[in-house]
């Protein structure tokens, strides 16, 4: 591979995807058991190599009925009559399960997703982990979560079935953040991957099958859009919970229009990343890389507007243009990788698309020279400079390794920018200066701001948007109020 | 053709992650639940309190700045091996306290559950306690708990489930602790350090000894580098008002005597009595 000249040369340090033992064909998980699905079934490839890896069931009707159903009968006779320390004891053993089958995991989600093996290893894996271990010690606390129940003898109760979909950028970690609190609370699931990321949340089945857990509470059903739908319609259903766009999040905010349904929603965010000229320069540029390339951009609360003060914005821009030249793109089982590759095909068009709109529309594109791979899905990080706040770059979530880069001049141009999107996620402050983080975190109409870091996850820290970035919180106590009534 | 003899366990002290005999060179007969001799326990000193106080001390920095999740997982993980060597508790609780199978195993199963109950309590009290204060002006303002320090515990009667109960919630919340166990039944308590000892709990962290309340406490309980005392297990009313007045010398958090129904749930005061409340203020502004 040709060299540019910030780049080390480094050997290439694979690690094995022996350890993964992927099946041919994969039914769907209902009443804890794998049973072949109604509908067709549809091939999950592996982004990087474009290779088909399993063929997997596309649940139909009949299939989300009978799932809703498994669920409903472990809600009635199992779960809902177990008590909360009993429930908990399963959360501990699938933590302690995740734990042991670390490596397994790690590897088998960097094939299906394509993101890199270190943060599979690192971040995305641990965090599963952590988060059944959090819940699971909630289980018999919930009188305590709630504003007001503490002590007082309130008895919060769960919802009942809950219907869940997830997406494909964090498809293990978002499996956690939907199931965990949902079973601490007492409720039983049925979850859908997404259809580009199904392996994990298949595997995750076995893990249930190994920890015990009855059949029913958990229920795991593939699919695509219409399965996910009829999931969110289907009249079994007492809540729905979904992380995704904010389209679908809109559908189907309307469709449970009208109903019982609890719902909450983590959709999408165009988040800024505002550096001011006090900011710790170095360490903000590390904040800017992480925020936006971190996962491909494939992140809901990426950094994808840096708003930086007018007076550095050469010197972050010429910093940042360094460091990006350092960044190493390709094999996701690869231990150096940085960037892995773009979940999809249609994924990728749509980053083509957005970046080919910012380019006509007149702001300047740079890339860093990087020799992509000729099978798979692969976009180089990309920032774009010279961008106004009418940019579609600067509006539309791209969902992919694009910065948008815009300046300011004063703290009170820099909250106006922050906060003129319909999104509000995330957003992230670099400064020296206390008081300035506060009154700035104080102004930014967004769920979670972090200050002088960008991207932090904790099973602790709630985590959810204002405005079209949907409404819930999912992590922390806030993330039971979601699961009880 | 003889019968194979047992080989016979010697019960010792548990500090600083060790198992020493009491400096003094002294030990006591404890007896079965008929009467019978069971073991000699080593008899603590004074000396022997003041090495578990350094040792609690010495070990209250790392532990109190392990994160929350990380001591949840070192708590729970003494769960799993005391569930690994139930039969032997179960078996110790029949002999020393001559309580029926049943009971035995009701309290082994309330001990193991106590401590999940407690290893979850580790990252979630301070969601419980704490939170921001809107303050009248243009501040940033926020409480969080924190672990008082080194707690010294006299134990209630019931050697496993009274011994984890009293200390659970107090290393759970990142407190370090000397905890005398209870007189008549030390056995278990040593097991149970046992079982600590193999759990990746830091030496120190838990402190036991084993010999008189009477004689022992009052050394805790008038030590100035001792921030707490739980006087859950001391019977006498006028060694109890010695105690809390020995520990008001240096304004000791005291927990009174008194023991709550084990079985039962237990109340947060057994966390929050041994935790500071610190509040932050920072200014808000450009």
């Amino acid at each position: 591979m040709p060299n540019n000249s910030a780049q080390f040369e480094y050997a290439p340090a694979p690690e094995s995807p022996a350890i993964v033992d992927i099946k041919p064909s994969y039914g769907l998980f209902i009443d804890g058991e794998f049973v072949d699905g109604h509908g067709k079934s549809f091939k999950t490839i592996s982004p990087s190599t474009e290779e088909v890896l399993a063929e997997v069931a596309e649940a139909n009707d009949a299939d989300v009925d009978l799932a809703v159903k498994a669920a409903r009968r472990a809600y009635t006779r199992v779960w809902s009559k177990m008590s909360g320390a009993e429930r908990g004891k399963y959360l501990f053993r699938i933590a302690r399960i995740i734990q042991e089958r670390a490596r397994e995991f790690a590897v088998l989600e960097s094939i299906d997703n394509g993101k890199p093996i270190k943060e599979t290893r690192d971040v995305d894996i641990p965090l599963v982990a952590a988060h059944f271990f959090y819940y699971g010690g909630w289980a018999d606390k919930l009188e305590y979560a709630l504003p007001g129940n503490g002590n007082r003898g309130a008895d919060p109760q769960p919802l009942g079935v809950a219907g869940q979909v997830i997406p494909w950028n964090f498809p293990l970690l978002m499996l956690a953040w939907k199931i965990a609190p949902a079973l601490a609370c007492g409720n039983t699931v049925v979850l859908k991957p997404a259809e580009t990321t199904p392996l994990t949340a298949l595997l995750f089945a076995e893990v249930c099958q190994q920890a015990d857990l009855p059949p029913g509470v958990v229920n795991i059903i593939t699919g695509a859009g219409e399965t996910g739908r009829a999931i969110v319609a289907h009249p079994g259903v007492d809540k729905v919970a979904f992380t995704g766009s904010t389209d679908v999040g809109r559908a189907i905010a309307k469709a449970v229009a009208g109903t019982n349904k609890r719902v909450t929603l983590e959709l999408g965010g165009k988040a800024a990343n505002i550096v001011f000229d006090d900011a710790p320069l170095d360490q903000a540029i590390e904040g800017i890389v992480n925020g936006i390339f971190f996962n491909q951009g494939h992140v809901c609360c990426a950094g994808s507007r840096l708003l930086v003060q007018e007076s550095v914005a050469d010197e972050v821009i010429a910093k940042l243009k360094r460091r990006m030249k350092t960044l190493r793109v390709g094999d996701p089982l690869d231990k150096n990788t940085d960037i892995g590759a773009i979940n999809s095909a249609e994924q990728l068009a749509k980053i083509r698309e957005l970046s080919d709109i910012g380019e006509a529309e007149g702001a300047g594109r740079w890339s860093p020279a990087c020799d992509l791979p000729q099978t798979g899905f692969w976009f180089p990080p990309t920032i774009f400079t010279g961008v106004s706040q009418a940019h579609r770059i600067a509006r539309e979530e791209i969902f992919g390794p694009v910065l948008s880069i815009l300046t300011f001049r004063t703290p009170k141009e820099a909250v106006e920018k922050a906060n003129n999107t319909p999104f509000g996620l995330s957003a992230g402050i670099w400064t020296d200066k206390g008081s300035r983080i506060l009154w700035m975190a104080s102004q930014l109409r967004a769920g979670v701001v972090w200050s002088n870091t960008f991207n932090r996850f904790d099973p602790a820290s709630p985590f959810g948007g204002y405005k079209e970035s949907g409404y819930g919180r999912e992590g922390g106590r806030h993330g039971l109020e979601a699961y009880l009534r | 053709m003889s019968a194979r003899l047992d080989v016979k366990k010697t019960y010792k002290l548990y500090i600083d992650g060790e198992f020493p005999r009491s400096e003094s060179g002294r030990s006591y007969v404890v007896a079965d639940a008929k009467g019978g001799f069971l073991a000699n326990a080593s008899q603590a000193s004074r000396k022997d309190a003041r090495d578990a106080v350094r040792a609690a001390r010495s070990a209250f920095g790392g532990w109190s700045g392990r994160t929350a999740y990380n001591r949840g997982q070192v708590v729970y993980r003494i769960a799993e091996v005391l569930e690994s060597r139930r039969d032997q508790f179960e078996a110790e609780l029949r002999s020393s306290e001559g309580v029926t199978p049943a009971k035995a195993r009701t309290f082994v199963d309330a001990a193991i559950d106590r401590l999940v109950w407690y290893a979850g309590w580790a990252d979630k009290i301070a969601q419980v306690v704490g939170g921001a204060n809107p303050v009248a002006g243009p501040y940033f303002n926020h409480s969080a708990p924190e672990p008082s320090g080194v707690i010294a515990i006299i134990a209630p009667a019931g050697p496993l489930l009274g011994l984890v109960s009293v200390v659970a919630p107090v290393i759970a919340c990142g407190n370090t602790c000397v905890v005398i166990a209870s007189e008549p039944h030390p056995l278990t308590a040593i097991t149970l350090a046992e079982v600590m000892a193999t759990s990746d709990l830091p030496g120190g962290v838990v402190n036991v000894l084993t010999g008189s309340v009477a004689e022992i406490a009052p050394w805790l309980a008038s030590h100035s580098d001792v921030n707490g005392i739980d006087l859950t297990g001391v019977n006498d009313p006028d060694l109890g008002r010695t105690l809390e007045e020995a520990a008001a010398e240096n304004l000791k958090r005291v927990r009174r005597p008194g023991l709550e129904d084990l079985l039962a749930t237990p109340a947060l005061d057994r966390m929050t009595k041994f935790l500071e409340t610190k509040t932050v203020w920072h200014p808000m502004g450009l």
